[in-house]
């Protein structure tokens, strides 16, 4: 306690005493302009060269922007650092709130009337819900701009309903990713398989080694069952082309079509197939019990040699697994039919706002330029499919591998399809669908039964 | 961001925290005095509107409009803007899926309060008058200050599953594999997994049961023990005869309130298997269909038959109370 004196004391008392008489200030007249945040007034001559990137996006004392996210934790604190310069220089405070229900909440706060400013939308369904709703602000002129710069036309439409632009992507991953052991792979002679075939042939001949090839997890608490919808979409995907996989998605092509349980069952020939599964975990039906982040653990010990999960996964792995090429564990390309086919399966967020004052605005352009994914990338592990990233800055091998992936002009990117569903198919029966199959319902009556739970209008 | 309190940054809360706590007040204390002025003639018919009508308004919004809405948009589409008439209630009965919902539901609500009751009624009479009563209905309460999640995620280590080769990190297939058996997967085999998830409420709720039905038994009047001793009544006529007749208006309580308490019951299915695996009941059914898949008309649909299911019960509950009283 005496490590203040007093009268140091007693300004510390004094300042939180004013500080609370202009946070209150804030909170109940938006017309005052409260003093501008200490740091920016204390940053004084050095401050303007530091501010000189930002000075396009106009000045906002005593402006507040919520934001509202899924992301949590590390990643979040991450985020904040890295708009912290953007923030300070433009005066407009920030303030983010992550949350682990996202989905359900942002429904509750927009139906209460207490939507944030901007929400970080992981689903261009869930997006468009909320724009045909009326509830979102579309995008500005200048956000979409940046936008068509920035992200590939394929990108840009995921922001897109009805012909209106509503946000612009922000981080990505990167999900037709096959994960494995290079060393395990080299100490056995086997090689990165480069088609679809090959692969099952690799499969077949670690099986016969004596371990069980394929490792998998799919619980995830609320969302149990995702992985499996991605490896389905990855499949479609690869089978039925970019075409045949957006009319699955539109609901053009049924869910129980004979091709979708082609497409299906030959997923089930890894995933339901005693001998392939589930590398250090046990039977088949051991998958719907295995948390997805635990999934790919067991290639660590020997126990199991491919796992099929995003990009994001490399945060995932034991403590002081190396994720590279010549390391502990890495990824190769998910195989397409034949080789020169590389269809990218894929998900990322969207910045929609459910406000359009200037400074929400500000913020929604700042996120869709190049300044803040780099400086993101430059703090630690991040994906995004920004063509202004600088790919050679990446954090890590896989982050790199993921971004050339995506910004490479010849490649298709398609967006995780339960991510575009209606909620109640892709976060819903496809999701719970596929956990009941992987749990022993055959293929054709899991795909009536997501069929049959298609919204109607 | 830190996770310090910081009172500064809370201050606009705490000042509104702080005018709504006083404005209340102040309201409350000018409505006292307005009637202490009122004339004497009026002053009966007054005093209930004042000490009635803040009540009545809050059930009225919290509770008499909310059931009017719900209602109203389990007739509705998804997203409520079309009108959709039965749609929603013969999807309830007709697809497999919800189905099976309703039968869940249907074995939780048979199984739990008959089960509670008898164990807590046959642990009460066994531990009535021992030497160790106190500390054995400590015991079996215990459990009870546990929440419903918290029970949820103890019992998921529980019934956990791990490959014959590894080592068991769950109890129960741990007991199996020193018994010479195979490690099972308790949670993911229909329908045998529901009735794992019902053996978690039954010891939540075992130890209200036991000392709600205790506090019956010991209320028994002694003349009556004593004068069925003397006629030379056996245990088993003591039991059937004397003590279950008297102590029945503390089994309805516990009865009613058990059966309440299940059909509502979502804590357990949604912490422990999320309604996966053929488990989910009615309650976990209708958040998922409301405020994940965004088909509010299904979940209001879903929430107008738990009132359905429940208003008989409460309407019981009631009368027998109002029977007591008059009797």
């Amino acid at each position: 306690m005496s490590l203040l004196s007093r009268p140091a004391r007693l300004s510390a008392i004094a300042a939180s005493l004013g500080l609370a008489l202009v946070a209150t200030g804030c909170g109940n007249s938006g017309g005052d302009t409260a003093a501008p945040s200490a740091s920016a007034a204390g940053g004084g001559e050095a401050a303007s060269a530091e501010c000189a990137p930002f000075t396009e996006y106009g000045k906002f004392d005593g402006t507040t922007v919520s934001i509202y996210s899924p992301i949590r934790d590390a990643e979040a604190d991450l985020f904040e650092q890295a708009w912290k310069p953007f923030a300070d220089c433009t005066g407009i405070k920030i303030t983010y709130e992550g949350t682990g229900e996202f989905e359900a909440q942002i429904q509750v706060r927009a139906d209460a009337g207490n939507p944030p400013d901007i929400a970080f939308f992981p689903q261009p369904g869930l997006l468009e819900r909320f724009a045909k709703a009326g509830k979102l602000k579309p995008a500005s002129e200048k956000v979409k701009g940046l936008a068509n710069e920035n992200w590939s036309p394929d990108w840009v439409k995921y922001g897109t309903v009805d012909n209106t632009f509503y946000g612009a992507p922000l981080g990505a991953s990167v999900k037709s990713f096959v994960w494995y052991s290079p060393s395990m792979f080299a100490e056995k002679g086997w090689t990165v398989p480069t088609t679809w075939a090959d692969l099952m042939t690799l499969t077949e001949t670690i099986a016969a080694s004596g371990i069980k090839p394929w490792c998998a997890g799919i619980e995830s608490g609320d969302a149990t069952g995702w992985p499996a919808t991605d490896w389905i979409e990855d499949i479609v995907l690869r089978d039925l082309g970019p075409d045949g996989y957006d009319q699955w998605v539109g609901h053009d092509l049924p869910f129980n079509d004979p091709k979708m349980i082609t497409a299906v069952d030959k997923v089930g020939a890894i995933l339901k197939n005693e001998k392939y599964v589930n590398g250090g975990y046990g039977p088949v039906k051991s998958i719907a019990s295995t948390a997805f982040q635990e999934g790919g653990v067991p290639i660590t010990e020997g126990k199991c040699a491919l796992h099929r999960q995003a990009s994001f996964y490399a945060n995932f792995w034991p403590e002081g697994t190396k994720v590279a090429e010549d390391g502990d564990v890495f990824a190769f390309y998910l195989p397409g039919n034949d080789a020169t086919s590389k269809p990218v399966l894929g998900a990322g967020e969207f910045v929609a706002g459910f406000s359009d004052r200037p400074e929400v605005q500000a913020v929604q352009a700042y996120l869709a330029g190049g300044d803040f994914p780099n400086r993101r990338m430059a703090l630690g592990t991040y994906v995004s499919a920004n063509k202004k990233v600088d790919v050679s800055k990446a954090a890590n091998p896989i982050d790199k591998l993921s971004m050339e992936m995506l910004q490479d002009p010849s490649t298709v990117f398609r967006f995780d399809g339960s991510d575009l569903m209606p909620a109640a198919v892709g976060a819903g029966t496809f999701w719970k669908g596929m956990t009941d199959w992987i749990n022993g319902k055959d293929t054709k009556s899991t795909l009536d039964f997501i069929e049959a739970s298609w919204p109607k209008s | 961001m830190d996770l310090v309190f910081d009172f500064a940054a809370e201050a606009p809360k705490l000042v509104q925290l702080l005018i709504g706590v006083v404005a209340f007040l102040a309201f409350v204390g000018l409505m006292l005095l307005l009637l202490d002025r009122a004339p004497m003639k009026e002053r009966s018919w007054l005093h209930s509107l004042l000490l009635l009508g803040p009540a009545l308004l809050l059930l009225g919004i919290g509770l008499v409009v909310p059931g009017i809405r719900t209602t109203l948009l389990s007739f509705m589409n998804g997203d409520s803007s079309q009108f959709v008439g039965l749609d929603n209630y013969a999807w309830m009965f007709t697809q497999p899926e919800s189905l099976t919902v309703l039968r869940n539901t249907l074995i939780w609500v048979l199984l739990v309060p008959a089960l509670v009751t008898a164990i807590g009624l046959v642990y009460a009479v066994v531990v009535d008058k021992s030497r160790f009563e106190s500390v054995a209905k400590s015991l079996v309460f215990l459990p009870m200050a546990i929440s419903f999640v918290g029970a949820g995620i103890i019992w998921r280590f529980v019934y956990a599953y791990r490959p014959t080769e590894g080592d068991q990190i769950g109890l129960l297939n741990q007991v199996v594999v020193w018994l010479g058996g195979e490690p099972q997967q308790w949670l993911q085999n229909a329908p045998t997994n529901t009735l794992f998830l019902i053996v978690v409420v039954v010891w939540i709720q075992a130890g209200f049961a036991t000392v709600v039905l205790s506090a019956a038994i010991k209320g028994i009047p002694a003349e009556i023990v004593e004068a069925a001793r003397l006629d030379g009544a056996s245990p088993m006529q003591m039991f059937f005869r004397v003590t279950l007749p008297s102590i029945r208006p503390a089994l309805v309580v516990v009865l009613v309130t058990q059966s309440i308490g299940t059909l509502k019951l979502f804590d357990i299915v949604r912490t422990m298997t999320g309604g996966q695996f053929d488990t989910s009941v009615i309650a976990n059914e209708m958040y998922n269909q409301a405020f994940r898949y965004g088909e509010a008309g299904k979940g209001a649909a879903l929430a107008v038959f738990l009132f359905v299911l429940v208003t008989p019960i409460v309407v019981y509950q009631i009368r027998s109370l109002r029977q007591r009283r008059e009797a």
